[in-house]
């Protein structure tokens, strides 16, 4: 090792040891302050569902509860046809998912590894279609719901989230498909391969972390809808799903809180799991589609 | 499929938007009349309109800026801690991420609420009503939304910072540059492609900011204070059935978001990306 290197090494120590250390116990104290506050709300939530009714109305709100109780969510669970509007929920988001990564996973392997007429014009239009809001075609999608007679069914629901999530995860996937070799794609098909059994066996395993991130958008997005469901199931309220059940706590004059935090709770709960299991993949799969 | 559920009801949208469609119309009772462009200077002529498109891009503005300032601190800041501390915030903004958008909204409300929400009585309000005002009203509105949408942002930015090489950031550091000169000179110009995709994608979700909005403050507030132009062209619409209106609104946003689309074109392009 020369005699310089060393001391730049010792330098980089020196820096390390006298500017980095007082930073860092700083960062970490803001770091966790942050994490605390950030995760505030969603501990708050859980809290009052589980505040009895008279904690909860009390007017020195405590930050912790002497008397858990399940009342809240026996209200929510009481209410008419509430597990089935959980099960619609999610038949729609498991649907949403499934249907438009098979589809994404396709299409955005058509326009990165084929060239063909229109190809980056159906690539502005898939930004294109990102930038159009949802609310504005609520309106039209409409009358098309009503015209293919599917309101007040679940396929009002999962047909217009499959279209809308599409254009981000194929747009997103892209980048993980061209990250692919293609020396990868020749070999393949040199020992014999299928078109079939590359896509299915090969590149379907290689982009799985860009199809789980993508994945994720579209399940919030189907999960966490509000705007369709209030839309399009108008009379049939057996077809109706999570978000509108509860609004019906929710009562702008006089809020019943515990249900509506029992039933945030309840809503919640699926989409953290989601998050949670795939935290991992997701942080690499966001890296890996930005870095294209 | 795209083609039928997403080109479809655009043509069909820029078609509502030019006819007189109400009620009546819907049910069948009248025919369609053609308006031309009748719906469209109805909508310009009308104050609240133009009212509500700058409190929509200024509420949207201010939204993606402290989104990205926000998000974009925290992904500096993950990176100069360790794991313990890393993993809680991260798990933190994973969870806000996670949570719906609904759900947020009632949950914002609880803790901001006048009579039995925590925040008033830490800061010592009293029964001070956050939604009765109409810049508090948005100000708690943009709370929400930069707690649910940072997490992109940060996890996003984090992502990208990592993948920027150790040396880079060491050799700043070994010439005193500070934490913020190092964000300026170094990881910006180092991470622009990231940060123009979180940029656009954060105005394209802010723009069309809904829900939140429509829950927080009962469908756009005391005598439509708090309108954006989604809930705006929504109420027009569903509520008072004046669907080509409502139409013509949607339309409008519609051009505003290809505009931005547009830039954000230009931008790639410059980058010298290929599509």
């Amino acid at each position: 090792m020369s005699p310089v290197r060393q001391d730049v090494e010792s330098r980089v120590n020196l820096l390390r040891r006298f500017t980095r250390r007082p930073g860092r116990t700083a960062a970490e104290a803001t770091a966790l302050v942050v994490a605390a506050v950030v995760a505030f709300p969603l501990y708050w939530m859980v809290l009052s569902a589980f505040k009895p009714a008279g904690e909860i109305r009390s007017d020195e709100p405590r930050p912790w509860t002497s008397a858990p109780t399940l009342d809240s969510f026996r209200r929510v669970f009481g209410q008419q046809d509430f597990g089935r509007y959980f099960l619609n929920s999610v038949v729609v988001a498991v649907a949403v998912v499934i249907a438009s990564a098979f589809i994404a996973f396709l299409a955005a392997t058509a326009v990165t590894r084929f060239r063909f007429r229109l190809r980056t014009t159906l690539l502005i239009m898939f930004l294109v279609a990102q930038m159009v809001p949802v609310e504005a075609l609520t309106i039209p999608l409409f009358f098309v719901m009503r015209d293919l007679g599917q309101l007040n069914t679940l396929w009002s629901l999962i047909l217009p989230h499959i279209a809308f999530s599409l254009p981000f995860a194929i747009w997103m996937l892209r980048g993980f498909v061209k990250g692919v070799p293609e020396a990868l794609e020749e070999a393949a098909y040199m020992d014999g391969a299928s078109r079939a059994r590359f896509l299915w066996q090969i590149l379907f395993p290689l982009v799985l972390p860009g199809l789980v991130a993508t994945s994720v958008f579209s399940f919030i997005s189907a999960w966490n809808d509000f705007l369709f469901a209030k839309s399009f199931i108008i009379s049939d309220i057996s077809q109706s799903t999570l978000p509108m059940a509860l609004l019906v706590f929710y009562k702008p004059d006089d809020p019943d809180w515990g249900g509506v935090m029992a039933a945030s709770t309840v809503m919640t709960i699926p989409v953290l799991v989601f998050f949670v299991l795939v935290q991992r993949r997701l942080v690499s799969g966001l890296g890996g589609a930005v870095k294209d | 499929m795209l083609g039928g559920l997403l080109a479809y009801p655009i043509y069909q949208l820029g078609l509502i938007s030019v006819f007189h469609y109400t009620q009546a119309q819907v049910s069948g009772g009248e025919p369609t009349t053609f308006e031309g462009f009748g719906n469209y200077s109805r909508l310009f002529s009308d104050g609240q309109f133009w009212e509500v498109l700058l409190a929509t891009v200024a509420f949207a503005a201010a939204c993606v800026v402290s989104t990205l300032a926000v998000g974009c601190a925290l992904a500096v800041l993950l990176t100069r801690v360790r794991a313990v501390p890393r993993l809680a915030l991260m798990l933190a903004a994973l969870g806000a991420w996670a949570t719906p958008a609904i759900t947020g909204s009632t949950v914002w409300l609880f803790l901001f609420d006048a009579d039995f929400g925590p925040v008033n009585r830490v800061l010592g309000l009293g029964d001070h009503s956050w939604t009765y005002g109409r810049f508090s009203a948005f100000f708690l509105v943009l709370l929400e939304v930069v707690w649910c949408s940072f997490p992109f942002v940060m996890v996003t930015v984090y992502a990208g910072i990592r993948a920027v090489p150790a040396e880079v950031l060491e050799a700043a550091a070994l010439d005193g540059a500070s934490p913020w000169r190092i964000w300026r000179s170094v990881l910006v110009p180092m991470l622009r492609p990231i940060l123009v995709v979180v940029t656009v994608q954060s105005v394209i979700w802010d723009f069309k900011v809904f829900t939140q909005i429509y829950v927080m403050t009962g469908g756009g507030g005391i005598a439509g204070q708090n309108l954006v132009l989604n809930v705006y062209a929504y109420q027009k619409a569903f509520a008072s059935s004046q669907y080509s209106l409502g139409a013509a609104i949607g339309v409008v946003m519609l051009l505003i978001l290809l505009a931005v689309t547009l830039v954000y074109l230009r931008l790639l392009r410059r980058q010298g990306e290929e599509l």
